[in-house]
């Protein structure tokens, strides 16, 4: 018996439900190492070491206290010489028979990627989207082959280049400078940002911004209020792409920065604790390190779904 | 309100020449078209009207003043584009404010403005409706508002009933058509729609590679076309066209086809071209039983108190306009005569009519 409920285009339940259990695997398969380390971060530094790895466990705060302190060891007498622990981090502290010596640089390091990821972020969109204006509408010798240069910027992986960037940023004192980051983050996303945003801008009929330019505004007048809206599908695909790199970036930031401009993720693995690697705040750190882009990239989801798909469906 | 004029301009691009030399004066007040097949420049003139296009040499001047290289936002014109391009961001009231806030505008003479105009082309209450929303009509509608609301010394049309349905388009050519003897806004109407230009243009200049053809009114145009295009493009259906397989003198009033005698209005000039043509409208041509040329009926379109046919004869096809009591049946045969006083001689090589008692160029 052929189903005639359903149009014949449409896949049939199987194929569905098949797909969905597919879908749903792949999605936990790819979700363990996050939830583990999640789940790090709620562990007490013992609990976080233990062999065989303990699945269900006392959650403790531990982890983010250890984040953002430094501590240090004092005998039992000296602590019991102490007036009560005013707070609750204290307490816990103590009961590891430490002292808080200060707070850690986690929140500085934190601080610096945010301020390079948004910075190169913006950068990139911005100069991308001029760029890519001016591709779409003008009349560019040589066009296609600077749009080719400005691809094959990427058909290298960019560390290859670590070591001249290196000697050069030295040289000119962009070494662990905000700036320099944000202008090298920038450098690398901007051939994605112009090919992006050029296929988004080749989509806006020119008829809206000469609209704009009869109504009596400059082209550039026009570009902003006109053309801009019109691409923030494509602006906030390309956003996303730049902020998740320049927030993951490792090499260049581990190479490049030390102390001022450090970034969290050279910062974040070199945690280190009593014996070795304190993997608990290790958990907590890369816990709070994923939130801003996740926050960054779940209000801007609804624009990258129909972004990616940009070109396929027309306005 | 104001006069445009445009001198000896021309537009290429690259190797393409899109416009030739082109000299008109659009009067103060006037709904002016620009007819042509698509690619004859029309839209190219309009833009280098607009300022979105700047012409290789020549003098466009709006009021006396040279506006040639000045931006299009400096020379006080509105433009209507076919597509409407209505900011799809905003809704209708931002769009209609959206020319009048770069002008600096109060609020409240804003609000003024956009209440009149939307009263004038009813679309109040579309005034907070999202553009994606609205039907063709109604975009074009806030089109004509937004070109309207700034109250510009000239409106620039680029075919914009182009993309509307037949009956909604003939609505809108008589609402345009009313709204232009409102305001009475010197406007230039880009189409290539014959029709829609003989009913709207109080002047057409008709315009075929890039170069203007002949301009003058719509029954001028009809009546007394210049050149051979301009009598096979304007007129639905076509004229029609004989061709004469001999040179035709001055003073000549009688011209020979098949072999018999037919009478010309006196020409006043004269070609040596080989070949050249005889144009006749439709509805001067009649079928008869005497002395004619023979053919037979192809094809009968019935139009109410009218009907068309098409007659296949040794020259061609002709269409002859008449009365739906003339009875041919498909595949008959039958002979047509042509009333004599206006018919026209195209030199078959300039393709431009000779002049004569009936036609004469400039």
């Amino acid at each position: 018996m052929v189903d005639t409920s359903r149009s014949p285009t449409e896949s049939s339940g199987f194929s569905r439900k098949l797909a969905a259990l597919i879908i749903i695997i792949y999605a936990v398969v790819t979700l363990i190492p996050i939830t583990w380390i999640i789940l790090t971060g709620f562990k007490s530094v013992t609990s976080s070491i233990t062999y065989p790895p303990e699945v269900f466990f006392e959650p403790s705060l531990e982890g983010y206290v250890n984040l953002f302190t430094t501590r240090t060891r004092q005998s039992q007498e000296y602590l019991e010489a102490l007036p009560p622990p005013e707070t609750w981090y204290e307490e816990l502290v103590r009961s590891r028979e430490m002292v808080i010596a200060g707070p850690s640089k986690f929140f500085g390091r934190y601080a610096n990627s945010l301020i390079i990821g948004f910075g190169a972020t913006f950068l990139s969109v911005f100069l991308g989207a001029l760029a890519a204006y001016a591709f779409s509408r003008f009349k560019i010798p040589l066009k296609d082959d600077l749009m080719f240069f400005i691809l094959s910027t990427r058909m290298f992986p960019p560390i290859a280049v670590a070591v001249p960037i290196f000697i050069m940023y030295r040289k000119i004192g962009l070494g662990d400078t905000h700036l320099g980051m944000i202008i090298l983050y920038t450098v690398v996303n901007l051939s994605l940002a112009v090919w992006l945003l050029k296929g988004f801008m080749d989509e806006i009929p020119r008829e809206y911004e000469e609209a704009a330019m009869i109504d009596g505004y400059t082209r550039m007048g026009a570009f902003f209020k006109i053309v801009l809206p019109q691409a923030t599908t494509g602006i906030a695909a390309t956003a996303i792409f730049c902020m998740i790199f320049s927030w993951n970036e490792y090499a260049f930031a581990v190479l490049l920065t030390q102390f001022n401009a450090q970034t969290a993720p050279p910062f974040i693995p070199t945690i280190i604790g009593e014996g070795g690697q304190d993997w608990s705040a290790i958990g907590a750190g890369t816990t709070l390190f994923l939130i801003p882009v996740m926050i960054f990239t779940v209000v801007l989801r609804k624009h990258l779904l129909r972004g990616i798909t940009f070109g396929a469906v027309r306005k | 309100m104001s006069e445009i004029k445009l001198e000896n301009l021309e537009k290429s691009f690259d190797d393409f020449v899109a416009v030739e030399k082109s000299d008109l004066t659009i009067q103060d007040n006037e709904f002016f078209v620009l007819l042509g097949p698509s690619g004859c420049g029309k839209t190219t003139t309009l833009r280098m009207i607009a300022g979105l296009e700047l012409p290789t040499s020549g003098k466009i001047l709006l009021d006396n003043e040279d506006v040639t290289f000045l931006r299009a936002s400096q020379r006080d014109i509105a433009f209507v584009f076919q597509l409407f391009a209505l900011y799809p961001h905003m809704n209708v009231k931002k769009n209609l404010a959206f020319p009048l806030k770069m002008q600096g505008f109060k609020k409240s003479e804003i609000n003024k403005r956009i209440e009149e105009v939307s009263e004038l082309l009813r679309i109040q209450h579309l005034l907070n409706s999202k553009v994606s929303s609205l039907s063709g009509g109604d975009r074009q509608r806030v089109a004509l508002g937004r070109a309207i609301v700034r109250r510009p010394k000239a409106f620039l049309m680029d075919e914009p009933l182009g993309t509307l349905d037949a009956e909604f388009r003939e609505l809108m050519c008589l609402e345009l058509r009313k709204l232009h003897n409102d305001i009475k806004a010197t406007t230039v109407y880009v189409t290539h729609d014959q029709l829609e230009a003989m009913s709207m243009g109080d002047r057409i200049a008709v315009m075929n590679k890039g170069k203007i053809i002949q301009f003058g009114t719509p029954k001028d145009i009809y009546l007394k076309p210049k050149t051979k295009f301009v009598g096979s493009f304007i007129g639905s259906p076509a004229m029609n066209f004989i061709p004469i397989h001999h040179p035709v003198e001055k003073n000549q009033n009688k011209i020979v086809i098949n072999g018999e005698n037919y009478d010309i209005p006196q020409s006043f000039g004269g070609t040596n071209s080989p070949t050249n043509y005889l144009g006749i409208r439709p509805e001067k041509m009649f079928l008869t039983d005497k002395k004619g040329i023979p053919g037979i009926v192809f094809g009968s379109e019935y139009l109410g108190a009218r009907k068309i046919l098409t007659i296949k004869s040794e020259f061609g096809n002709f269409k002859v306009r008449v009365s739906n009591q003339v009875n041919a049946r498909i595949g008959s045969n039958v002979k047509i005569n042509f009333e004599p006083k206006s018919a026209i001689v195209f030199d078959g090589t300039t393709d431009k009519a000779i002049e004569s008692r009936y036609i004469k160029l400039n």
